[in-house]
């Protein structure tokens, strides 16, 4: 059951993407573009996604997940190196690009060649990611 | 244009709601890079096959609409070099922060948590200057 629930997120979220132009990269750029031609159209999508999941998060208070235990446990709230390090990094590339994991999927199909580049690509990028973060880490224990 | 405007809002309010209903049903956070991040480095092998199944539903759902009914092109640049640098950094970097645009963004605002707050400001603030250089110093992309 949980597995088929996962499928119907998977399809919503992917559909969602494509309707609201975050499957274009070029209104990904258009976006960060504050400078040129500037489109707001991702805080729209930003605010759209956030109001229905803030109910959510209040609709989670003494109660359970229908399918489990547990919600997820509040991660650790320190901000540390690894988040800024690694949230420029990201934010380098989605610029670079127009796109970010979620759209790189949803796009898959009609991105062309390219789509399926960036995916390799950014699938080698996340099983480098424990390496580079060990030496990060030791780097800021010598510190 | 403000039909893009509220399209994205009719959009977003779907990627809302599919992010609420994993979190009150399956109890998790619908974070793209960590939902595929954890099958690549094998930390998500407990529920691998949730992962799959909302991936599966990812690339399947869009690629339906884009049969039925046409869509929007990726317009993604043609300079493999960029698009091969770019998918390296998104890669590395939603991993080394633990989320990106959906598991901070979306997941983490909405329950004012600072590290969503943080890391979307970083990201946004290393994606716009990225844009400045890239495209209106040095006119790569």
């Amino acid at each position: 059951m949980r597995i088929l629930v996962s499928f119907i997120v998977g399809s919503l979220f992917g559909v969602g993407l494509l309707v609201s132009g975050m499957t274009n990269t070029t209104k990904v750029q258009g976006w960060l573009d504050i400078f040129g031609d500037w489109d707001p159209t991702l805080a729209f999508v930003m605010g759209g996604a956030i109001l229905p999941m803030a109910i959510a998060w209040r609709m989670t208070q003494g109660r359970k997940p229908v399918l489990s235990d547990q919600f997820p446990a509040k991660p650790d709230p320190r901000l540390g190196r690894n988040l800024v390090v690694g949230s420029t990094v990201f934010g380098m590339g989605w610029g670079l690009a127009g796109l970010c994991p979620g759209p790189a999927l949803a796009s898959l199909s009609f991105g062309g060649i390219g789509g399926v580049l960036f995916l390799t690509a950014m699938l080698a990028g996340m099983a480098m990611a424990p390496v580079l973060r060990a030496r990060l880490d030791q780097a800021g224990a010598a510190v | 244009m403000q039909s893009d405007w509220l399209l994205g809002l009719a959009g977003g309010g779907l990627i809302g709601l599919a992010a609420a209903m994993f979190l009150l049903v399956n109890g998790k956070i619908m974070g793209a890079s960590g939902i595929i991040g954890g099958l690549v480095d094998g930390s998500g092998r407990g529920d691998w096959q949730e992962r799959a199944a909302l991936i599966a539903g990812l690339i399947l759902a869009p690629a339906l609409v884009i049969l039925a009914m046409g869509g929007s092109a990726t317009q993604l640049t043609e300079n493999w070099l960029v698009v091969v640098i770019a998918g390296v950094l998104v890669g590395i970097g939603t991993r080394l922060a633990n989320g990106c645009t959906s598991g901070h963004g979306v997941c983490g605002i909405s329950r004012l948590s600072l590290r969503g707050i943080v890391a979307t400001a970083f990201y946004i603030g290393a994606g716009g200057l990225t844009i400045v250089v890239f495209k209106h110093l040095l006119g790569v992309i």
